[in-house]
């Protein structure tokens, strides 16, 4: 039973809630309990845009229980244009065609779910900035 | 004045072909293509559904609304495909685009009607003061039996559009329903797949109730055809919204905007709503636009817009629809789409 | 704090072991170290283990394995930090000994993987990345170390060679080690026609999934004078972590839990890394052994695949680098792996390692990290 692990995420998860320490403006996602950076735990939550770049990437061809019928999925390292660089699937592409540097936007999607009875899993994901 | 401040869209980008389709079942695809002029539809991908749909058609429709989400005070997702039997959608679109806690939430359900139902709650519900904005989401992943005539139709996609009273881009000039009980289409509870009552699906159901929406909303307003620049209807194939647009004398350049089924299939609850929002991607401030949905069981809604000069404002905002239906397609073989749409024995 | 010395050392042929229970080769590993060391002896044990829990649905190994050895009443307890685990459960061994705690500390590494399926098993790997951030969505350990390979070969220009001669050599040293779980040598060829597991990553960059247990008896050097072994001097420990998620690293091509401790174990030792005469390495996955080599400082950063393809890491290079085999041929059960480490330094520092032994050795290091280098431990080992 995954539920409260899942939902306590929800606002990182499916909107991209990060913190910004209010004394040196670093941001942090998730948020941690003190500032990397300066050590302050003055924080203000800030709603990322959602647009960024590939930092790395790879392909995903053997997947942990719960992802098999995704593989091959792109996984990678999405720096964000504010900064912090978040770990997250790329979706909605031929994962073989990706580049680093390329631009990317958030979508929400499914992430899986919890057998055939359980919860369903969401949040956020990357998909090439197209246009679309 | 009540109307439209932000609407937007979202369409899966994978595709099938009717061809595809049909060889895997050795079915005549000229039949299906001429006959219902159907050529391809939308593939959701194994990680949408109709919450993830509706989310990203929801965050379109806010950027060109550009308010506080937080002041979105009512959410209602019409889908036939909601992910749960039992558990809201409207909680998971609430949350994903910021409008908790302080907001009314339904998901509605009506065949491909749906959607529309939203929209007409959402207008009466900002009209009567009750809430600044409200948000109404048409949006399915529909699924068709293997093999059945609906397999070659049924499709996904969303429609979204944010309810206000100021910075319209479309205002609400009237509305008008049309309900019977007429069983023409329907799925039983823990059934996978939709039954359909076949050529009864034609007259008794579509035609009467869409040309009895459009006649009752066109004798309420004391206005004709020829009065509307653009009209949508609904699109469960190619065919029949041609047929009846044809029958009630509407023309081609009135039709044809908002025509998607030919190349996005039948997204029920999406359909006419993302008709109506590509015909929003192009039309001029002080157009006259009436839509008209069709749900099984049976009913139709039907609307008319007025769109302002606000419009030629927002549209760039967000991508519009003939960008999704036209651009960056996947295309996939049956046996991709057959996995992507579960229809493939798993051990568990 | 006392001087440490390791007297006894105990490894088991490392594989799939279908027949046999964590119980069973934990206390093999704990028995045949005893016999090395010619004692029975035994004040403290500490053991290396990532995941009873998901791996054999056992928790609590510190109650279990000293039941099962027969010795139910020695205070026992179970270390985790990822694949670290072994080197942990080594370094707090010999806190118990360097504190006057105890006089004779075990460490026993143990992990048994073979008892759930792949999936599960790359599951419960999973568990030592960022659960929220990092597994949540996906992500596996080959699939993490897939993104720094990428990474190392845009900046860097490392090539899909270098990273096969890394494996290329450990499968080598690995075919002369009688207890690696694939004592046989790979070509080029072969790992280029291995599955892609994780681009770049290929089945053969990868270490694999193993059954194994290993133990070292570590006590004060002046106990260790009375035994018969040639005792080996532990002259330095160091201990760091990183934070768990890759993406919050600045630079994820920078190793820094590994640097750190390094440079503890060195300063602690007197010594630096030009002192080291060969390295047991923690090459989970070919690309680690590149980096780590950098992080070492044994190389400059960017230049770790360039050395392993020029033969500085081989058996007659002028760094040694994993002459057991590394994980990569002698297996990886993850737990163990910190352990067996220090077991094959031993090995090389009494002369005992028969076909790979290397010449002219007085100081080894080992290195041994959890996840995606989150925590890492070194140990640096001496002739006396």
């Amino acid at each position: 039973m995954q539920v409260p692990r899942y939902w306590r995420e929800i606002p990182k998860r499916y909107r991209l809630e990060a913190a910004q320490c209010k004394k040196c403006l670093n941001i942090s996602f998730p948020e941690k309990f003190s500032c990397p950076e300066c050590g302050s735990r003055d924080f203000k939550t800030i709603k990322l845009s959602g647009k960024g770049k590939i930092s790395t990437h790879t392909i995903i061809r053997i997947a942990p229980e719960g992802f098999n019928d995704q593989v091959p999925y792109g996984m990678g390292i999405i720096e964000m244009d504010e900064g912090p660089r978040i770990m997250a699937q790329i979706t909605d592409c031929d994962p073989e065609k990706l580049k680093t540097g390329d631009r990317m936007i958030y979508q929400f999607r499914r992430i899986r779910e919890d057998g055939s009875t359980g919860v369903i899993m969401y949040a956020y994901k990357f998909v090439p900035d197209v246009g679309i | 004045m009540t109307g439209i401040v932000g609407y937007g869209t979202k369409i899966p980008r994978y595709r099938i072909k009717v061809e595809e389709i049909a060889k895997v079942w050795g079915a005549d695809a000229p039949t299906y293509k001429r006959g219902l002029n159907l050529n391809e539809k939308s593939v959701p991908a194994p990680d949408e559904d109709c919450a993830t749909l509706s989310v990203n058609a929801a965050l379109n429709a806010l950027k060109r609304a550009e308010i506080d989400p937080a002041d979105i005070g009512a959410v209602y997702v019409g889908s036939e495909s909601h992910p749960y039997a039992v558990k809201p959608t409207g909680t998971i679109v609430s949350e994903a685009i910021g409008a908790c806690p302080y907001v009314h939430t339904a998901d509605l359900e009506f065949a491909c009607k749906a959607g529309t139902e939203g929209m007409f709650i959402a207008l009466n519900l900002v009209e009567s003061g009750a809430v600044p904005y409200a948000l109404a989401i048409g949006a399915d992943t529909s699924q068709g039996a293997p093999g059945d005539a609906l397999e070659y139709s049924a499709a996904a996609g969303a429609a979204a559009f944010i309810m206000g009273k100021d910075n319209l881009i479309a205002e609400l000039k009237d509305t008008h329903c049309f309900m019977t009980d007429t069983p023409d289409f329907w799925r039983r509870e823990y059934k996978h797949y939709p039954e359909h009552g076949g050529r009864f699906t034609g007259a008794p159901a579509y035609f009467k109730h869409v040309t009895g929406a459009v006649d009752a909303i066109l004798g309420k307003t004391n206005m004709k055809p020829d009065d509307f620049k653009y009209v949508i209807f609904h699109q469960p194939n190619g065919k029949f919204p041609v047929l009846v647009a044809k029958k009630l004398g509407f023309t081609e350049q009135q039709y044809l905007p908002g025509l998607l089924s030919p190349t996005l299939g039948n997204t029920y609850s999406g359909s006419s709503p993302m008709g109506f929002a590509a015909t929003l991607d192009i039309a001029k401030p002080g157009d006259l636009i009436l839509l008209i949905s069709y749900g099984s069981g049976a009913g139709s809604d039907a609307f008319i817009f007025e769109t302002t000069e606000k419009i030629d404002e927002v549209r760039n905002r967000a991508p519009k629809l003939r960008t999704q239906l036209d651009e960056h397609k996947i295309y996939i073989e049956y046996g991709t789409y057959a996995k992507f749409r579960k229809k493939i024995l798993l051990p568990n | 704090m006392r001087k440490l010395a390791i007297i006894g050392i105990g490894l088991i042929k490392w594989g799939e072991l279908w027949e046999k229970s964590i119980r069973q080769i934990a206390a093999e590993a704990i028995s045949k170290c005893l016999e090395d060391a010619g004692t029975d002896r035994i004040d403290a044990m500490t053991i290396g283990n990532m995941s009873g829990g998901l791996f054999n649905g056992q928790e609590h190994l510190s109650s279990l394995i000293p039941d099962h050895l027969g010795r139910k009443n020695i205070p026992a307890m179970r270390i985790e930090s990822a694949c670290a685990s072994g080197g942990m459960a080594v370094r707090t061994a010999c806190l118990e000994v360097a504190s006057g705690f105890s006089d004779y500390a075990i460490a026993v590494g143990v992990e048994k993987m073979t008892d759930i399926s792949g999936n599960e098993a790359t599951y419960a790997l999973a568990t030592a990345a960022d659960q929220d951030y990092e597994a949540f969505h996906g992500v596996t350990f080959p699939g993490l170390y897939a993104m720094m390979a990428k990474a190392h070969m845009d900046r860097y220009g490392t090539t899909r060679d270098q990273l096969s001669s890394v494996v290329i050599k450990n499968h080598y040293n690995g075919s002369l080690n009688p207890n690696a779980q694939f004592p046989f040598k790979i070509t080029s060829d072969q790992v280029l026609k291995s599955p892609m597991v994780s681009d770049p990553l290929r089945l053969l960059d990868c270490s694999p999934i193993t059954d194994g247990a290993a133990a070292v008896l570590i006590t004060t050097l002046e106990e260790a004078k009375k035994l018969k072994k040639q005792p080996v001097f532990i002259s330095g420990i160091g201990h760091a972590s990183d934070s768990i998620a890759l993406s919050s690293r600045k630079d994820i091509l920078k190793l820094e839990a590994v640097e750190l401790s390094t440079d503890k174990a060195l300063k602690m030792a007197g010594k630096s890394i030009r002192d080291i005469d060969f390295a047991e390495v923690h090459d989970c996955f070919s690309i680690a052994e590149i980096m780590i080599l950098e992080a070492l400082g044994v190389v400059a950063p960017g230049e770790g695949g360039k050395a392993s393809s020029d033969g500085l890491t081989g058996l007659n290079g002028n760094f040694p680098v994993n002459p057991s085999g590394g994980l990569k041929s002698k297996g990886h059960p993850v737990g163990a792996t910190g352990v067996a480490q220090i077991c094959e330094a031993v090995t090389q520092l009494r002369g005992e390692a028969g076909e790979r032994q290397l010449k002219n050795i007085r100081t080894g290091l080992t290195q041994n990290m959890g996840g995606s280098a989150g925590s890492s431990v070194v140990h640096i080992l001496e002739v006396i």
